[in-house]
C-alpha cells in the first residue's frame, strides 16, 4: 500500500448538496475497509465504508466507545494541535453514556429507555402537532420569504426536548448557540470547552432546582433517582439536550430542501400522505447527516475481516457510504420516497443505536406532513447553489434555508 | 418458527415494536422488549423476521422447527 492510498481523515467537501463527497465514495468503491490517519495525533487507524462491515463493527462491543477524545479526530479540525501527544482514554463526563461501554453504558441507558419507547413517543404526537401548527401559523402570518431553519426546523425539536426534559424554552439562548459551538469542528478547543462548561452549569443549576421542587418532567425524575448522583443526572440531561434538537433540526431543514429540489417527491408526498413514514426513512438514508461517521476504538488486539487490528487504533464507520451501498440498497443514489430504506444506519447500530430515534421519526413525519399540506407551493427563495451548506459541523446540513410561497 | 427475545441483551431501541407491533412491545419501565407472541400468525411473520434483522443489539432470534 502506498501513502496516497491512506486518506488523512474523511473527505468532507461536496460537489452536490445531497450526495456524499465524490472522494469518500471513491474510497468506498476501492475497499470495504482501509487504513486512515487520524488528526492531530497522526495515528494510523481504520476507515470502514461498506454496509456489511459497518453493521458488523457497530454490533461488536470490542469496538469500544471509550475514546482518545480530541487527540483522535476522524477529520482534520483547527484548534486540536495541543492534543497531538495525548495518549489513553479521554476522561468521560459522568452520565454521558454515549461515550461509555457496557456495563456502565447499559446501567445509565436503561434509566431512559422506558421514556423513549415507541408507545411513549406516540403519546407525544398531539403535543408535537400543536408545536408544528403554532410554528406554521406564525410562518403564515410573518414575513415572506423567511429562513425556515430559524422559524421552523430548529424550534420544533427544541420545544419538544425542552418540554420532555423540563428545560424552559425561553432560556434557549443558554443552550442552542452553545450546542452549535460544540458541534462545530473548527470552532477551536477553547471555545468548545467554554461552551461545554456553560451548558453544564446551566443544566446543573436546573437539576438542583428540580430536586428541590420536582415537576412532571424527565429532569425531575432523574434528579429524584437515588441510584444516580448529581453529576450523572447533569451529564445525562446534557446529552439529551445536545443530541435532541440540533440533529433533528438539521434533518428537517435539509430534508425540506431535498424534497423541494426533487419536486416530484414533494408532490408524491402531498398526494399520498400515507407514504410519509417510509419517506422519512428514505430521507434519513439518502441524506445521512452524520457525515463524519461513527467512531470507535479497539482495546485489545484481534483479527477482523483478515486485518490485524491493534489496541488503541480507531475505527471510523462511514455511515454515509454504507447508506449508499449498492450491495444493500436498490438505486441508492436516487431519492425515492416509495423505496425501501430499511436497514439504513443513520441512527447507528448496536448498543448505542440512537435513543431518541422514535421521537425524531415522529417529529420529522409531522413536520414534513404539515409543512407540505399547508404550504404546497413552498419553494426556495434563492437559487439552490446559494443555500449555505454546513460541512464544518459533526452533522451535515444547511445553515439557513430561505423559502417563499 | 418460534421467536426468542433476550431481555438481558435488549437496549430498548424499539426497532421491533416499530416494525412488528403485533408481535413485539416494550415494557413501561425500561423499554425492554416484550414478546406478545412466540409464534406469530402468518400475517405478521414477514414483519417479525424483518424486526429480528433490524434489532441493533442482537436480542432477537428465530428458532426454526
Ligand atoms: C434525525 C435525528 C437524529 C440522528 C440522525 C441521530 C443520530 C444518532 C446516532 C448515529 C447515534 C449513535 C452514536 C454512536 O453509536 O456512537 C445516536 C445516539 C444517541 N442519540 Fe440520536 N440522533 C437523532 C436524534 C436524537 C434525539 C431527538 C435524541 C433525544 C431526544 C437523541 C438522543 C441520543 C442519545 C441519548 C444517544 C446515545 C445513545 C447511546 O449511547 O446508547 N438523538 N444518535
Ligand atoms: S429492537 Fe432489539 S434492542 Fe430494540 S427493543 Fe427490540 S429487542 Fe430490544
Amino acid at each position: 500500500m502506498t501513502d496516497t492510498d491512506i486518506p488523512h481523515g474523511i473527505p468532507l467537501d461536496r460537489e452536490t448538496p445531497f450526495d456524499p463527497p465524490a472522494a469518500v465514495m471513491a474510497l468506498h468503491r476501492g475497499a470495504e475497509m482501509r487504513r486512515m490517519t487520524y488528526y492531530p495525533s497522526g495515528h494510523l487507524g481504520w476507515l470502514v465504508t461498506s454496509h456489511r462491515l459497518a453493521r458488523k463493527v457497530l454490533a461488536d462491543t470490542r469496538f469500544s466507545s471509550r475514546m482518545g477524545g480530541p487527540a483522535q479526530a476522524p477529520v482534520p479540525m483547527a484548534g486540536l494541535e495541543a492534543y497531538a501527544d495525548f495518549e489513553g482514554d479521554f476522561p468521560v463526563t459522568p452520565g454521558m453514556f454515549i461515550e461509555m461501554d457496557p456495563p456502565d453504558h447499559t446501567r445509565l441507558r436503561r434509566k431512559l429507555t422506558g421514556v423513549f419507547t415507541v408507545r411513549r413517543m406516540k403519546q407525544l404526537e398531539p403535543r408535537i402537532e400543536q408545536f408544528v401548527e403554532e410554528r406554521l401559523d406564525a410562518l403564515a402570518a410573518g414575513p415572506n420569504p423567511v429562513d425556515l431553519v430559524r422559524e421552523f426546523a430548529l424550534p420544533v425539536p427544541s420545544l419538544m426536548i425542552c418540554e420532555l426534559l423540563g428545560v424552559p424554552y425561553d432560556q434557549r439562548d443558554r443552550f442552542e448557540a452553545d450546542t452549535a459551538t460544540i458541534f462545530t469542528m473548527d470552532g477551536g478547543a477553547e471555545a468548545k470547552e467554554a461552551a461545554f462548561g456553560r451548558l453544564y452549569a446551566f443544566i446543573t443549576e436546573l437539576s438542583v432546582a428540580k430536586r428541590a421542587e420536582p415537576a412532571d418532567d424527565l429532569l425531575s425524575d432523574l434528579a429524584a433517582d437515588t441510584e444516580l448522583d448529581d453529576a450523572e443526572v447533569a451529564g445525562m440531561a446534557m446529552l439529551l439536550l445536545i443530541a435532541g434538537h440540533e440533529t433533528t433540526a438539521k434533518m428537517i431543514a435539509l430534508g425540506t430542501m431535498a424534497l423541494l429540489e426533487n419536486r416530484d417527491q414533494w408532490d408524491l408526498l402531498r398526494e399520498r400522505p400515507e407514504l410519509m413514514a417510509g419517506g422519512v426513512e428514505e430521507l434519513l438514508r439518502y441524506l445521512t447527516i452524520i457525515h463524519t461517521g461513527i467512531i470507535r476504538q479497539v482495546k485489545t488486539d484481534f483479527e477482523f475481516e483478515g486485518h490485524q487490528i491493534k489496541a488503541g487504533e480507531c475505527v471510523t464507520v462511514s455511515v454515509q457510504t454504507a447508506n449508499r451501498d449498492e450491495a444493500h440498497f436498490i438505486e441508492p443514489d436516487q431519492l425515492d420516497v416509495t423505496g425501501d430504506a430499511k436497514g439504513h444506519l443513520t441512527f447507528g447500530h448496536g448498543v448505542h443505536q440512537c435513543l431518541g430515534q422514535q421521537l425524531a421519526r415522529i417529529e420529522m413525519r409531522i413536520a414534513f406532513s404539515r409543512l407540505i399540506a399547508r404550504f404546497p407551493d413552498l419553494r426556495l427563495a434563492v437559487p439552490a447553489d446559494e443555500v449555505p451548506l454546513r460541512t464544518d459541523q459533526n452533522f451535515y446540513g444547511v445553515g439557513e434555508l430561505p423559502v417563499t410561497w | 418458527m418460534r421467536l426468542i427475545a433476550d431481555r438481558e441483551v435488549c437496549i430498548g431501541a424499539g426497532m421491533c415494536a416499530l416494525t412488528a407491533p403485533d408481535v413485539f412491545d416494550q415494557d413501561e419501565r425500561e423499554g425492554r422488549v416484550v414478546l406478545l407472541t412466540e409464534v406469530p400468525g402468518p400475517e405478521s411473520i414477514e414483519a417479525a423476521e424483518e424486526a429480528v434483522q433490524l434489532c441493533p443489539s442482537g436480542a432477537l432470534s428465530v428458532e426454526r422447527d
